[in-house]
């Protein structure tokens, strides 16, 4: 029972995390019916950033909370910057084009992001300096809880929060929805269908940003080429949930992280060596897809004649 | 009198390869040769042609979205180089009395056989499941599968798992060219067939091909299976030149490498696949030997930044030229005589193209025909 709750624990940890990339691929292909791949790059980015940050502004000297947010905060507008940087120079430009061609455009982001950062801070990996001292709770027997795990929690679910305020009880976030319902009945409501979609790239890569800073707390290595799986599961995870749903990401996310961990610690038994880790997100994926087409939590659209 | 030029053609092209591969050779041809880095380009521009023309089938005839290529390669590499690994050297032995080359090209040619079938049936069994879903959702299936056959060989001990596996190397260059040639040919052919028009009509409108009585379940699953099996073949070519597998290197950015291929030359077109192929694999190897400029103290390193450049190119073109160099039109002879349609931002392929041509096909056909009955 222990072990059982600590995987789940570790499972949902990881799960936060590709909940929260899984946020910003969501929302991006609510609005522009783009799958983002450059968004994994951007959570790697969002590591790098905080990495920089902390060592320049001198907050891996004495670990504070403080610092922290900081860190946070920096990471997640830098991310947020860049994300509204790749939309106007690389996806406003191909966005009336066929969906191969903004596919490619993506991936052609994804890849000059991880070479740019494999140019300028070389391929090995370095370690994220910790922000905040880092100790074990125990919680009752022998399942414990660390404090990163705590702060990806406690974070992520702000972060959701927030999401779901912005969303639904602001005017950008009126805005949002309606272009993510039509997007050119939205343009001739008299709304800046461009500002909102970079608002939309925006808060998707403050997400992802936070993610990186948060995962780099929690596992202190980072890598230009880190986001590319992270990348691509979070973006599963935002298929199985339904994509173009939020809660549907958060769900898919949680799912994800939680069978990775479980197949990991369990998968013996049943005969699923744990070398299988990486192919779960992708044979629960395909399983759900064929059972549902649109996603646990998505609606399903009949096609029009 | 087409039987001749399909003939004198078969020829040439084969005697053009056998120079080549000659020229590969220790000894040269006549003193001229080709160093070992070119010739390893030319088999990889090779093997990249067979891939992208047959992902071409698939996502730019058929319409469908498949960016999961890699996986079925690395299912025919597998496949083949466990067959050559076990049953290689006795095979050799009875077939002996061809020759050290005629031996080797037989045991070469079963390998492609099977590389073919397995990465084929391997096709049917993704295909029949994912083919109901459609565009988005279809490609990150694809995609999934891809990623799990990449897995579940990584974990198979008897193929070298992690370690990578070692392929004795049957595949030379002239091999290589010709199961080139006869991909482009065959894929060709599929298009001009009576199949090429079902799988085109399902491209430019399912619903109406579904209403014109076209089976279009059975025509996707037919296209897939072909599009898999050939890169099922250009997977056993690559094992057995490369002479070592590693599932590093089928991983999903080696299917986006064949997309890539087919969007730059143009979705659709059987040239623009070809020119696609050649650009991706020489581009990065051309930028190799930008210069270096010193600026003070620094020197920049531009080769360093060539998958960056690379990158940036990829971008801009698809912003300067979305539908890829040559769009839907085929590069060839008649291209000098006709005049040139503008095709800027013409979303549907194909058809006002291919219809006259096809057309005309139709209409030699029902004489013969009717020559035929006389």
């Amino acid at each position: 029972m222990d072990t059982f709750v600590q995987q789940l624990i570790n499972g949902l940890t990881i799960g936060s995390i590709y909940a929260l990339i899984a946020l910003g691929y969501t929302m991006v292909y609510g609005i522009l019916r783009l799958i983002n791949f450059a968004h994994g790059d951007i959570y790697m980015v969002g590591a790098y950033a905080g990495f920089m940050l902390a060592v320049v502004l001198g907050f891996d000297a004495n670990p504070s909370v403080f610092g922290f947010a900081v860190t946070l905060l920096g990471a997640m507008a830098i991310a947020a910057a860049l994300g509204m940087a790749i939309e106007r120079f690389a996806y406003r430009p191909v966005r009336k084009f066929s969906k191969m061609t903004t596919l490619i455009t993506a991936i052609g982001m994804s890849l000059l992001i991880e070479y740019l950062f494999i140019f300028f801070f070389e391929p090995k990996p370095r370690s994220f300096p910790p922000l905040i001292s880092n100790e074990n709770h125990t919680l009752f027997g022998n399942a414990t809880i660390s404090t990163s795990q705590i702060l990806i929690f406690v974070v992520s679910i702000f972060l959701m929060i927030a999401l779901q305020y912005i969303i639904f009880y602001t005017k950008i976030g009126k805005a949002m929805r309606a272009v993510s319902f039509n997007l050119n009945s939205a343009k001739l409501m008299g709304i800046n269908t461009d500002f909102v979609i970079a608002f939309t790239f925006a808060l998707g890569s403050a997400l992802a940003a936070a993610g990186g800073v948060l995962t780099a707390q929690y596992n202190p290595k980072i890598d230009p080429l880190m986001g590319v799986m992270y990348g691509l599961k979070a973006f599963v995870a935002a298929v199985l949930g339904g994509i173009g749903n939020i809660p549907g990401a958060v769900l898919g996310g949680l799912v994800i992280g939680a069978a990775e961990t479980l197949v990991v610690g369990y998968g013996g038994y049943i005969g699923i060596p744990s070398t299988y880790r990486d192919a779960v997100a992708f044979a629960i994926l395909i399983i759900v897809l064929l059972v549902r087409p649109a996603g646990l939590l998505g609606s399903n659209v009949q096609e029009k004649v | 009198m087409n039987w001749l030029k399909t003939l004198i053609g078969g020829v040439v092209i084969i005697a053009f390869l056998y120079v080549l591969n000659a020229m590969m050779s220790s000894g040269g041809f006549f003193g001229t040769g080709i160093d070992d880095y070119q010739a390893r380009l030319l088999v990889f521009i090779c093997i990249n042609i067979i891939l992208a023309t047959s992902l071409n089938l698939i996502n730019g005839f058929t319409g469908q979205f498949s960016i999961g290529h890699a996986g079925f390669m690395a299912v025919g590499a597998y496949a083949s180089a466990y067959f050559t690994v076990t049953h290689g050297k006795a095979l050799e032995g009875s077939f002996g009395f061809l020759g050290d080359t005629g031996a080797s090209s037989v045991v070469l040619l079963i390998a492609v056989v099977i590389g073919a079938i397995v990465a084929g049936i391997m096709g049917l069994i993704v295909g029949i499941p994912s083919l109901r879903l459609k565009g988005d959702y279809l490609a990150i299936v694809t995609l999934g599968f891809a990623e799990i056959i990449r897995i579940v060989i990584l974990n198979i001990d008897i193929v070298g798992g992690a370690t990578g596996y070692p392929v004795p190397g049957y595949a030379n260059f002239l091999w290589i060219g010709i199961f080139t040639v006869i991909t482009i040919v065959v894929i060709h052919n599929i298009i001009k067939s009576d199949t090429g028009r079902a799988l085109v009509s399902i491209r430019e409108d399912e619903l109406a091909a579904e209403a014109m009585g076209v089976n279009t379940t059975r025509y996707k699953v037919t296209s897939f299976v072909i599009g898999s099996a050939f890169a099922g073949i250009a997977g056993v070519l690559f094992a057995h030149y490369n002479k070592f597998l590693h599932t590093n290197d089928f991983q999903f950015i080696r299917s986006f490498e064949i997309i890539i291929m087919i969007v730059i030359g143009g979705m659709g077109s059987m040239t623009g696949a070809i020119l696609g192929a050649i650009i991706v694999t020489l581009l990065p190897e051309l930028l190799r030997q930008l210069p270096e400029i010193q600026v003070g103290a620094t020197t920049f390193q531009f080769a360093d930044l060539r998958l960056v450049i690379f990158a940036l190119i990829l971008i801009l073109t698809m912003i300067l030229r979305p539908q890829g160099i040559l769009g839907t039109r085929e590069f060839g002879l008649n291209w000098l005589k006709r005049p040139r349609k503008s095709s800027e931002g013409n979303e549907t392929i194909g058809a006002d193209a291919g219809v006259p041509e096809a057309q005309q096909e139709e209409a030699k056909r029902l004489q013969s025909e009717e020559n035929k009955d006389k």
